[in-house]
């Protein structure tokens, strides 16, 4: 492939060469193996040899060792009055144990963006990693920030080359919300392995335990919500996700692990402390002792 | 072309064309202060920048030709990503960059047939002053380190004279910008007494209190206030900065088009390019001077 030889990889030219302000295409021209599995999309390694997984894996094959990778969770989001606010759980589940119970699956893309991972926590977690490296790299090379839908196509383009990784079922799946400098609001947008990009609107959901979030999402949300309104929202969602999910986490109150919350606006990029979500997460536990099921939506519109 | 040329006497054209050279450009400064650390130019032009973040604590200055600098400025920052990303962001150092620099200008110079005519600063601010880190690497790749301040560029010893007599370690920001200026001006021939404006010069600032990334330009309300508070105490620009109109709007609209308001938490407020508000960020209380 065209590129730079394997030898001159971190020799000057390597650096001095590169005209792309893109951080993944620098690093597949000059060090393909920090890439994330370092697979091309057709499923090549770069440095020519063929992939190996360990087993054949897919749907209904499951081979010695895929079921072993933490993967399973629940992340939701939705929009806000001036921005966005995603949520996730912190339980990551390896076949039927618990691989981990404080695992962030919500992290700061960059000032404007959140992002939060499905799937195989490895490679999820090294995407997330480069992409936010990639729109910094842009920005201090260009001068200026990507707009929020080139953000989108860069994270959909890294989906994409785990298109192969993915075919074997170490699926990796990120969902993006962002905050619209242009626009002044927030916005969604999810990802299908084959780095399909899709808004979403008002609220999306991922993951195993994403249809029963999104169900719960369906009858809580509103337009024009707070962003105290929302984030209860998503805790209510992901409440409801880990009742029926078992490889989602609900809010662990002994422990004091609460589901991450993220919320972004005009001020940027903020990460709810454990005590701000521990509150969120308290009003709902609360109210669940007397209503299990949780808050009921009227079942006709309140006559007006 | 002469059939045969001595090695000696390549080197010493070489490098007596890139000293001419740089003799002739304008000079930089780079100063510790109580704030972080303060870069200083001449600089008219809107969007020609000659400082720049390099990584969360790390700023790249350089003096001399755009078009080779910004080559450098953008290797050492997909080098800087690149050891970050590879190891952790912790283990990006302005000592790993200045020597990186060094190895590459070094190369550079023995290899091309024109060298780099080019002084640059690989800059890193510490927790307190005394951690600072400021190097400086020649066109030739020689790195050194420097302490308190450093001048680049053409007549660098003269301006560093100026400095020299006033400076102190524990100096305020608002004082830093004062003697950068006053020294800058000595350069030139014209006039000394001369306010000196926001659109003449380009500021920017590694601030110590800020928690990621310590990079902030410094330009309109925020460069306007310094200016203004500099002149009132200095003795060089004689006159306020009326001239100037400090109120007038920042070096060029930022990449939005939206006037800057000061304090305003506003778009892009931690992209370092944008112009006119550099930061809206709640944390920073005290905006004008940090002295």
């Amino acid at each position: 492939m065209g590129g730079i030889e394997p030898q001159a990889r971190w020799q000057a030219s390597a650096f001095l060469a590169a005209g792309s302000s893109s951080f993944a295409d620098f690093l597949t021209a000059a060090a393909p193996e920090l890439l994330p599995r370092g697979l091309r999309a057709d499923g090549v390694r770069t440095d020519g040899t063929a992939q190996s997984w360990p087993g054949p894996t897919g749907s209904g094959h499951a081979g010695p060792g895929a079921a072993d990778i933490p993967h399973g969770t629940t992340i939701v989001t939705a929009v806000c009055d001036g921005g966005v606010v995603m949520a996730g759980d912190r339980r990551a589940t390896a076949g039927n144990m618990i691989a981990q119970r404080d695992m962030e699956k919500v992290f700061r893309g960059d000032e404007y963006t959140c992002v939060g991972i499905s799937g195989v926590a490895g490679i999820s977690v090294d995407m997330v990693r480069l992409f936010g490296v990639e729109l910094e790299h842009y920005e201090k090379l260009e001068g200026r920030s990507l707009s929020l839908e080139g953000k989108a196509n860069r994270l959909a383009g890294l989906v994409r080359n785990n298109l192969a990784g993915a075919m074997q079922g170490l699926v990796a799946v990120p969902l993006l919300a962002g905050y619209d400098e242009e626009t002044g609001t927030g916005r969604i947008f999810s990802f299908d392995p084959t780095g399909g990009r899709y808004e979403e609107q008002r609220f999306f959901s991922i993951g195993s335990g994403s249809v029963f979030a999104r169900g719960s999402l369906k009858k809580l949300y509103r337009d024009g919500m707070s962003v105290q309104d929302v984030a209860l929202v998503l805790m209510q969602a992901l409440y409801d996700a880990a009742d029926d999910d078992s490889a989602t986490g609900g809010p662990d109150m002994s422990r004091r692990i609460y589901p991450t919350v993220a919320i972004v606006t005009q001020d940027g990029f903020e990460r709810l402390s454990d005590e701000q979500a521990g509150q969120y997460a308290q009003t709902v536990v609360s109210e669940r002792m007397q209503d299990p099921d949780g808050p009921g939506a009227p079942l006709r519109p309140p006559v007006s | 072309m002469p059939f045969y040329v001595s090695p000696e006497q390549v080197m010493k054209d070489k490098a007596d064309y890139a000293r001419k050279r740089i003799s002739q450009i304008r000079s930089g400064v780079v100063m510790t202060c109580d704030a972080g650390i303060l870069m200083v130019a001449p600089n008219p032009s809107r969007a020609l920048r000659k400082f720049s973040e390099m990584y969360d604590r790390i700023a790249f200055a350089a003096v001399g030709r755009y078009n080779e600098f910004e080559t450098l400025r953008k290797a050492g920052v997909r080098y800087a990503d690149m050891t970050g990303f590879q190891y952790d962001r912790r283990d990006v150092t302005a000592r790993g960059l200045a020597d990186w620099y060094g190895q590459l200008l070094g190369s550079l110079f023995t290899d091309s047939n024109k060298p780099y005519e080019v002084e640059i600063v690989v800059a890193e601010v510490g927790k307190t002053a005394a951690d600072d880190e400021i190097y400086r690497i020649t066109f030739e790749g020689s790195v050194a380190d420097e302490r308190d301040f450093v001048v680049i560029g053409g007549q660098a010893d003269k301006v560093a004279g100026i400095i020299k007599e006033q400076y102190s370690p524990d100096i305020s920001l608002r004082n830093a910008m004062r003697l950068a200026i006053a020294s800058l001006a000595g350069q030139e021939d014209g006039n000394q007494n001369e306010p000196v404006t926001a659109s003449q010069l380009e500021a920017a600032l590694l601030e110590r209190s800020r928690p990621h990334r310590a990079f902030r330009r410094l330009t309109g309300p925020r460069l306007d206030a310094l200016l203004s508070g500099s002149d009132g105490a200095g003795s060089d620009s004689a006159s306020s900065d009326s001239a100037g109109s400090p109120g007038a709007s920042p070096k060029g609209a930022g990449p939005t088009g939206k006037a800057a308001s000061n304090g305003a938490t506003s778009d892009a407020a931690d992209a370092p390019w944008t112009e006119g508000e550099d930061d809206g960020s709640a944390s920073d209380s005290g905006d004008s001077d940090g002295g």
